[in-house]
């Protein structure tokens, strides 16, 4: 035992002597503990049947009743759905945008030039949805300029927003255009860090710049490509709740109703206990598959990749 | 260099590919920007509107004109300014002691901070905590929350470690307290991931409406995002009233008012561009969370 009380005696004693470090840090901790982990008790109303009245401790337990409702009601499990099948689409369609765009810009020898249109893609990127929403709100409505078009080619306008398929379409491509010049940001930077005799040695071994781009380029973009879609699998029930929000309306929630909109749309409704359980699990869900992707990534890139 | 006719051909594509794509990526706001400047009747005739062809600054006039646009607003930069010094402050104190080896629990709390990442308890009882702190319809419910991020935390930590401890063990040699080595010595030296952390704090809370949304009730305290949204999403006009009897009726639709509050909640960010430009990439490769 005696080694026991020595050691604390020894932790206290670098307490004192850091006093100053512990002091400096305690503003900060205590920011965390109150907005992120006195917020984790809260979980159990996922196990009430929450009412304000009452409080938290004073509810009644409900057990996996809500869970329950949840998994037998089908607008969860249709939430589930969509964003399962949103973010897949994302994915497919997204996924090699910014990769290509890195690519091209890469490959322009005026400079002016690729500054210029990398300042404009990524100009998207730095505005709220409430703001982009906004705007492709205008743009795709029935007096917007994409129907003026169709009518000018004598083709029949079409309510693009109220229609299942064309609105996912519209999210899809909207943010593609929002993140893609972004995206090429992280590409570029890996690119600058391409050795340049590994190009100087191509060019004497007369490799065209195609050549150059297949045997050289893609090669070393792989680490970072693969690290980026396996946390972009990870990240896969964040549909997108920011840009739903602010485009969808009710004409579409069919299709568009994503696990955030749903939890959202419950705890306005006053239906604590379910919009809580529905954002447990997608939190936990969501935990389990960023440890896997991140020991995956570390896995794959021998220890060098990975976000934690 | 000589280039095959193979590659001159390519360069041309690329060339006019990629003009293609930043137009792409700035047409939206040119038309929105065109919109906002037009003519009801210009308003409404089709095409691309690239630039107006009869021009009025009507829209503009009415946005200015309704006091919840212009309080907004000022929320707006009132929030930001408030929330970036802040989290400024507290992200350099937090971050500082997690930079020195002789910090006790310092693995076990950084572990802390970082699940924090990749846990969170969802908007339900986020909610309720604001409630329950008595912080529902002030500003404090935008800003203290967001004020210490694991993210911004770890950012700065890294930037710390880069620092030589030869300059702090000298000055301490010197009687200075740890308070004095960080911000005396070390703050001076961190110049750079101040700004990125400043830009990307001021981008979030410019941006940032969901918490407006759920806790400020009040039109006097609300924020410009919300405005916005009720005006275009919403499409709730009547924030900006508009009287079919109204003779300047020619002047200004729907539409182009839309247009004007979209106008007037990107300036700012566009102002900011340049800076966010030249400190936001070295941010991210300042990003990696390494141990």
């Amino acid at each position: 035992m005696m080694w026991i009380s020595k050691s604390r005696r020894a932790l206290w004693r670098s307490y004192w002597k850091n006093k100053g470090l512990i002091l400096l840090l305690v503003p900060g901790v205590c920011f965390f503990f109150v907005f992120h982990y006195l917020p984790l008790p809260g979980i159990i109303i996922a196990f009430k049947d929450f009412r304000m009245t009452e409080g938290i401790l004073g509810s009644a337990w409900a057990e996996w009743d809500n869970f329950r409702r949840l998994f037998q009601g089908e607008d969860f499990l249709d939430a589930l759905s969509n964003t399962i099948v949103i973010s897949l689409l994302r994915l497919a369609f997204g996924f090699f945008a910014p990769i290509i765009l890195a690519l091209l810009l890469n490959e322009i020898r005026i400079s002016w030039y690729k500054r210029t249109v990398q300042t404009l893609t990524y100009l998207p990127y730095f505005l709220s949805w409430v703001i982009l929403g906004g705007i492709f709100l205008m743009i795709f409505s029935i007096s917007g300029p994409i129907n003026q078009l169709l009518t000018l080619f004598g083709l029949s306008t079409k309510e693009f927003l109220a229609d299942d398929f064309w609105f996912r379409a519209i999210i899809i491509t909207t943010g593609i255009w929002q993140a893609a010049g972004y995206g090429a940001v992280i590409y570029l930077a890996a690119l600058a860090g391409i050795s340049s005799t590994l190009y100087e040695a191509a060019i004497v071994d007369g490799a065209s710049r195609w050549q150059q781009t297949i045997h050289i380029t893609l090669p070393c973009l792989i680490p970072t490509i693969i690290t980026l879609f396996i946390l972009n699998l990870a990240y896969i029930l964040n549909a997108g709740f920011d840009q739903i929000y602010n485009m969808y309306n009710p004409m579409v929630y069919d299709s568009a109703e994503i696990i955030d909109t749903f939890v959202l749309r419950r705890m306005i409704a006053m239906d604590f206990g379910l919009a809580t359980a529905g954002g447990l699990f997608k939190s936990v869900v969501g935990l389990i598959m960023v440890v896997i992707a991140n020991t995956a990534a570390r896995k794959l890139s021998g220890g060098e990749q990975g976000i934690f | 260099m000589h280039l095959s006719r193979g590659e001159k051909i390519f360069n041309v594509f690329n060339i006019i590919v990629l003009g293609g794509v930043g137009l792409l990526a700035i047409y939206p706001f040119i038309y929105t920007l065109s919109i906002s400047f037009s003519s009801a009747a210009e308003a409404i005739r089709p095409g691309l509107h690239l630039f107006p062809r009869d021009v009025s600054v009507m829209a503009y006039e009415m946005v200015f004109s309704n006091p919840d646009i212009v309080r907004g607003f000022f929320n707006s930069v009132m929030r930001t300014m408030l929330g970036t010094a802040i989290t400024l402050f507290f992200t350099c104190l937090t971050a500082y002691p997690l930079a020195r080896k002789e910090m006790p629990h310092r693995r076990l709390i950084l572990f802390l901070i970082l699940f924090t990442m990749i846990f969170n308890a969802g908007v339900v009882p986020h909610y309720l905590l604001i409630k329950n702190l008595g912080l529902m319809d002030s500003i404090w419910a935008l800003v203290l929350p967001h004020t210490v991020t694991a993210f911004n935390v770890i950012v700065v930590r890294n930037f710390f470690l880069s620092i030589p401890e030869s300059l702090a063990e000298s000055a301490r040699m010197d009687g200075a307290s740890e308070a004095t080595v960080l911000f005396r010595i070390y703050l001076p030296l961190s110049k750079p991931v101040l700004a990125t952390v400043g830009l990307w704090t001021a981008v979030y809370h410019w941006n940032q409406w969901f918490d407006a949304m759920l806790y400020i009730a009040s039109n006097s305290k609300q924020v410009l995002q919300t405005f916005l949204q009720r005006i275009v999403i919403e499409n709730s006009t009547q924030l900006v009233e508009l009287s079919i009897a109204d003779p300047i009726r020619t002047e200004y639709t729907a539409e182009t008012i839309k247009a004007a509050t979209v106008m007037i909640s990107v300036l700012p960010m566009l102002l900011l561009y340049p800076f966010v430009q030249r400190y936001f990439v070295k941010g991210i490769m300042l990003g990696g969370v390494k141990e």
